[in-house]
């Protein structure tokens, strides 16, 4: 009995002690937080995307107080946000480039040929360890929805087997980016300029056995192009986004129409 | 004081009875973060820090308080609850008036506040009845070789990472086989303290 209390005893009063012991530091020791970083927290969105490149809403508001960091890191808040922090810190804006993700991929199920049945875990990360994915062009999407999962604005979908983004919806946070286990998920300024929405490097005609939508390396647009801003690389040809006027000549040449406008242009809408 | 023994200890800490490789103590941040050189770095830094005040807390208790009391089996829980109080206490106090430190050694130090290879070396201490300076010379050791096995085990990852391994292998398999092999080479060093200072 006297061995149990005394047991019981010593180690009740050990753990009382630290008790105050830690109850007093917090007391004497405790740091008061910067008020101006609460105020700046609460003017985030708080998405904690860490499209800011901080570790989140918080991590980014400590930032802009203490630090310095510009106050126009903020994707999702967009430019409003950005000018609010700016005026709270009196600081001058800048502006944001507004960026939406964009799927460098159109083989959908339909365009995309099938080379088995894959009935494993339903993610992509998954199916990709499967020999490279079910479709035929392992460049592609994989077809479920790993993005779509991770996106926090649920402005991914899954149609056709084909990740879809509604640009609406789209808060620029590129987690998706970082998500997509076959990297064909990239960020775009949101403004018309065209881009080849494909990401095979294969010779045109493997490209083409396996996948109605992929580029075929014609180098059609290439010629067509009249500023030059279409080169071919790898059997894939890519569009220089700062020489590209989104004329559309090259979406009319184009045979397997994976040339696509990241903004509608005015002189194709007009067409179609 | 026998200078000798004290680097017998600390050699043996290190490389023989290696935290990670040799006892299998700590496998979980070995594991967890050690994909990259930096935060693997981070953490071993915060592990020989808290290894040490650990130490340096726990033993006076044992040898002074428990024991003398025959209160000696108590060791596992009062331990556990001094360490966590302890990290805490060294959290507050780092945060005011070191914040340097505090941002560098970071959420590590909440994390390893219960890990078992800090809990391990405080009981082994007592376990191999050494003296308060060979117990911290024990510490500081093993917090070494725990640095150690960090730092080879994140280059190796790198590698791994970069590496092609058979479908079936990628991801945590492969990381387990290469811990595995890393951990055979450690096997190595048997006999190497015996060899160097005899027995």
């Amino acid at each position: 009995m006297n061995i149990m209390v005394l047991a019981t005893t010593s180690v009740t009063v050990i753990g009382f002690l630290c008790a105050i012991m830690l109850a007093v530091a917090s007391k004497v020791m405790s740091v008061e937080t910067d008020e101006r970083v609460v105020q700046v927290r609460q003017m985030l969105p708080g998405a904690n995307c860490g499209a800011c490149g901080f570790a989140g809403c918080d991590a980014y508001a400590d930032a802009v107080v203490n630090d310095d960091a510009k106050t126009s890191l903020c994707i999702p808040g967009g430019n409003n946000v950005a000018s609010e922090i700016s005026a709270f810190m009196g600081v001058e804006a800048d502006v944001i480039a507004n960026q939406v993700a964009v799927v460098f991929c159109r083989g959908d199920s339909a365009a995309m040929a099938s080379r088995m049945e894959y009935s494993g875990i339903k993610t992509c990360s998954a199916v990709k360890q499967l020999f490279g994915g079910q479709n035929s062009c392992v460049f592609g999407c994989l077809g479920f929805g790993d993005c779509a999962a991770a996106c926090p604005e649920d402005a991914i979908c899954i149609e056709d087997g084909l990740a879809r983004i509604d640009r609406r919806k789209c808060i620029g946070c590129a987690i998706c980016v970082a998500t997509c286990p076959n990297k064909i998920i990239s960020m775009d300024q949101n403004v018309a300029t065209a881009a080849v929405l494909c990401k095979n490097t294969e010779r045109g005609a493997v490209t083409r056995r396996k996948c109605s939508a992929g580029c075929i390396a014609c180098t059609l647009c290439v010629r067509e192009c009249p500023e030059d801003a279409i080169t071919m690389e790898n059997n894939r040809a890519v569009v220089d986004q700062t020489k590209c006027t989104s004329c559309g000549k090259c979406y009319e040449v184009c045979v397997p129409k994976c040339i696509r406008f990241t903004q509608v242009p005015v002189t194709v809408t007009a067409a179609e | 004081m026998d200078f000798k023994l004290l680097i017998t200890i600390m050699m043996s800490a290190v490389l023989v009875n290696n935290y990670v490789l040799r006892q299998f103590l700590g496998i979980c941040p070995f594991l967890g973060v050690s994909k990259d050189l930096k935060n693997a770095a981070g953490m071993s830094i915060a592990v020989i820090f808290v290894m040490l005040m650990a130490t340096a807390v726990t033993w006076p208790i044992q040898i002074k308080l428990l024991e003398p009391n025959g209160i000696g089996y108590l060791i596992t829980i009062v331990f556990i609850l001094v360490i966590a109080a302890l990290v805490q206490l060294v959290e507050t106090i780092l945060k005011k008036y070191i914040p340097a430190l505090y941002t560098a050694l970071g959420v590590y130090l909440p994390l390893i506040t219960t890990n078992c290879a800090v809990l391990g070396v405080t009981i082994a201490n007592i376990n191999e009845s050494y003296t308060f300076i060979e117990s911290m010379t024990n510490a500081l050791g093993s917090g070494l070789g725990f640095f150690l096995a960090m730092v080879i085990f994140s280059g190796v990852r790198g590698q791994v990472e970069s590496s092609k391994p058979p479908k079936s292998f990628e991801g945590l398999p492969i990381t387990l086989v290469s811990a595995a092999l890393i951990s055979i080479a450690f096997y190595g060093f048997n006999g190497v303290i015996e060899g160097l200072f005899g027995k």
